[in-house]
């Protein structure tokens, strides 16, 4: 009992931090960017990333 | 002051614009651009590749939601990137350097933490407390132990996720008010202090999920009210970046600077080149040119101004450069009044009461006053004074506004949503509200009933062949009449070596091929009614005869207004025939022509003060003060940046049709506010009585506000769908 309310503690908190880092990280800015991205070939996306 | 719009749409970029630049750590510039026309993958690709291939930036990010570009790098020329942008085929303006988080940005993550911890704790309390609620009884100490589990996890969530009406509870108590946000902190504080006490006693009534759920619910309403303002404000955003305003002045030594606009002086010498619009009214100082006013006076073809003529902010060059003297009475100007105008209708737009807000004022008297009805009730029946508490606090949470909180954002967020992708921007929150509400429809007629650029009227009486030869000249010209001329000709050549006449028109070729494109007197021409003439060597010069066009939609805009019961009205700056020819066109019975934009709003308050609730619909500066007093207002996107700032919705596109959409879909927004309202009220009256005779359990009061709220959103949705008007 104790190790499954524990194991539920423990699984909640994590994906709790792990949203809370995605937001901060500015995951969350620009969704209609992000739905459109995915169809673009990483090999073009030269202006993305730093050069 | 209201500023206007000085950045050229087009053409070379040659302005210093290192103003704009926001200086990072570690010598890095940042630098912001507002984009427009960006909608798909590819244009991501294009524009990020683009940007980020030039000299100097490291990293280009187009945000698509809100269509800003953003550029980090060292040492990058800002008009450069600009420029790449808009040969890109976009158009793009830049922002004014700010703070890189604004202070409704960190509102916005705030809630959204806020969301994220308040739904954990909702799920994990529920899954805790819900196994004692089926499980029958699970016997004391395990219970008890649950309980502590569940208060441990509740009570630090939804103190965390409730600071958002906590502090805005506080806020309004120290203006000696009370809003929603009262009712709805007291019982989250009371449901969790009354949860704590019935464990220590070992009870059964806690309320740790009820009360981590009520935190979770409302703060989904409240961020897609923030998500609505955010939307909103980006729209406002992308207007004020369309004013960042650099004029070049003439320095006295004769150099020129590029100076803000709002720095500008009484007295100052300004360059204004072909395409350039007047920042500040002003005296031409040294040729004659032609001026396009159709943004100030409704005027739809461009006038000829000469030396010393007295220029109006707003008009744009059409015709050679000139410097320009701004003349002593600045505050005195057209625009200064326009301004001031503006201001006293937006003051008045602002007592408008939002419909939540109505509800909020009937409803919390009301929630409080049952709520100590209850705990009178009880102890007069002789119960003891913890079991009548207990019975008041239950009333409390059990009324408190979970669905009413949801009821309008959801419907709104739907809406705008809905007609942000049929080209209507919305600026504000509540001009859905307001739109819903109008029985009357004010145009204006130059560029919002017509296109409001000259279209070609005789192609069909030309000689075979003439109308591409003049169009291969008319290609090199930015002057309205060569732009439409163009336009009827379509894509085509250019013609090799034109050279641009100031004040007289178009010329190519020498001797007896030399071809001219240009005005009456320039080409020797006699003859009425045509603005532009085509001749070639000494032959007898063809003339070209402009008017301005309705828009394709304009008629069954109007025909479907009326049909809705919406009267239909066009005030014009434009002389009284043409506006009378325009009126027929589109089927207006009421119409006036050469009304002076004060004459206009003075039409509009006077139908307002007659009760009529107006929408006024107008893009040029002569419309801004009566779109600023309209009950609510739409441009098109043409329009001047000061109506574009004072209307309510910004249409994007050439369509008018939208208005319609939006007209409808306003409509069906607040029937269905009112049907959640319904909703949400009909589930409260059930409960209550139940709360204040002591029957619901934890278990009811979760289950129906979690009920209830679902209901509401769900009702929301069916705006989502629903076949458009055509």
């Amino acid at each position: 009992m104790a190790l499954i309310i524990a194991s539920a503690l423990f699984v909640g908190l994590t994906s709790l931090a792990v949203l809370l880092w995605a937001l901060s990280s500015g995951q969350y800015e620009d969704l209609d960017g992000d739905a459109q991205r995915i169809l673009l070939d990483d090999d073009l996306m030269t202006g993305d990333q730093t050069k | 002051m209201v500023a206007l719009n000085l950045s050229r749409r087009d053409g070379e970029i040659t302005q210093d614009l290192s103003a704009l630049l926001r200086h990072g750590p570690g010598g890095a510039d940042g630098f912001e651009v507002a984009i427009q026309g960006v909608r798909c993958a590819n244009c991501i690709a294009k524009i990020e590749k683009g940007v980020g291939a030039l000299a100097g930036v490291e990293q280009a990010r187009l945000n698509l939601s809100t269509g800003k570009l953003t550029v980090v790098g060292r040492k990058f020329a800002p008009s450069l990137i600009l420029k790449r942008v808009r040969d890109l085929g976009y158009e793009a303006q830049p922002f004014e350097a700010e703070e890189v988080l604004g202070a409704d940005e960190a509102e916005g993550r705030l809630l959204l933490r806020c969301l994220a911890v308040s739904g954990f704790a909702t799920v994990f309390v529920m899954g805790l407390t819900d196994s004692i609620w089926y499980s029958g009884d699970l016997g004391g100490p395990l219970r008890k132990l649950f309980f502590w589990l569940a208060g441990a996890v509740a009570i630090p969530a939804s103190l965390y996720a409730g600071q958002v009406f906590f502090r805005s509870a506080l806020q309004s108590l120290r203006a000696r008010n009370t809003n929603m946000d009262v009712p709805i902190s007291l019982a989250v504080l009371l449901s969790l202090g009354l949860s704590v006490t019935q464990t220590a006693q070992g009870g059964t009534h806690t309320y740790f999920d009820a009360a981590v759920m009520l935190v979770f619910l409302l703060l989904i309403g409240r961020y897609l009210d923030y998500r609505l303002r955010d939307r909103a404000r980006g729209a406002a955003r992308h207007l004020l970046a369309l004013q960042t305003l650099l004029v070049r002045r003439l320095e006295a030594g004769g150099t020129v600077r590029t100076v803000a606009a709002k720095d500008v002086a009484v007295g100052d010498r300004l360059l204004l080149a072909t395409g350039d619009r007047v920042p500040v009214s002003g005296v031409i100082e040294d040729s004659d040119s032609e001026l396009d006013m159709s943004l100030v006076t409704g005027e739809s073809l461009p006038q000829a101004l000469a030396q010393g003529a007295e220029v109006l902010a707003g008009a744009v060059v059409t015709g050679a450069a000139i410097i320009l003297r701004t003349t002593a009475r600045v505050e005195n100007s057209l625009v200064a009044d326009l301004a001031r105008l503006l201001e006293a209708g937006q003051q008045s737009r602002s007592a408008y009461v939002r419909l939540a807000d109505k509800a909020a004022r009937l409803y919390v008297p009301l929630v409080f006053s049952l709520s100590s009805l209850a705990c009178v009730g009880w102890l007069v029946v002789g119960a003891s004074l913890s079991q009548a508490i207990t019975n008041a606090i239950t009333v409390l949470i059990i009324t408190c506004p979970c669905a009413l909180g949801l009821a309008v954002p959801a419907v709104q967020i739907v809406a705008t949503e809905r007609l942000f992708k049929r080209g209507v921007f919305m600026k504000s929150g509540d001009a859905l509200e307001r739109l819903s509400e109008i029985d009357m429809a004010i145009f204006d007629k130059t560029g919002t009933l017509t296109l409001g650029a000259p279209a070609l009227l005789n192609a069909a009486d030309l000689p075979a062949g003439l109308l591409e030869r003049a169009a291969r000249i008319a290609r090199a010209s930015r002057h309205p009449l060569a732009i439409s001329l163009a336009n009827a000709a379509g894509t085509g050549p250019v013609a090799a070596g034109v050279r641009e006449i100031a004040g007289a028109g178009l010329e190519v070729g020498d001797g007896a091929e030399r071809e001219r494109l240009g005005s009456t007197v320039w080409c020797g021409a006699g003859g009425d009614g045509y603005q532009l003439w085509y001749q070639h060597g000494s032959e007898a010069p063809i003339g070209f005869k402009f008017q301005d066009h309705l828009r394709a939609d304009s008629a069954e805009v109007v025909r479907e207004l009326r049909r809705r019961d919406i009267q239909v009205e066009m005030l014009s700056g434009d002389s009284p025939s043409v506006a009378a020819r325009i009126a027929a066109e589109a089927g207006i019975p009421f119409w006036r022509g050469g009304i002076t934009p004060q004459k206009k709003a003075e039409r509009l308050q006077n139908l307002q003060q007659a009760g009529h609730r107006v929408l006024m619909v107008g893009d040029g500066i002569n419309d801004a003060a009566a779109l600023a007093l309209a009950h609510a207002s739409i441009a098109p996107g043409t329009a001047a940046d000061i109506s574009q700032r004072a209307s309510d919705m910004v249409l994007r596109g050439q369509e008018l049709a939208p208005i319609i959409e939006a007209i409808d879909v306003s409509r069906r927004a607040r029937e269905l506010v009112l049907q959640n309202f319904v909703l949400a009220v009909a589930y409260n009256v059930t409960a209550i009585p139940m709360a204040a005779l002591g029957f619901v359990t934890p278990l009811i009061a979760a289950a129906t506000m979690a009920g209830s709220s679902l209901l509401v959103t769900l009702n929301a949705l069916r705006l989502a769908g629903g076949k458009p008007w055509r």
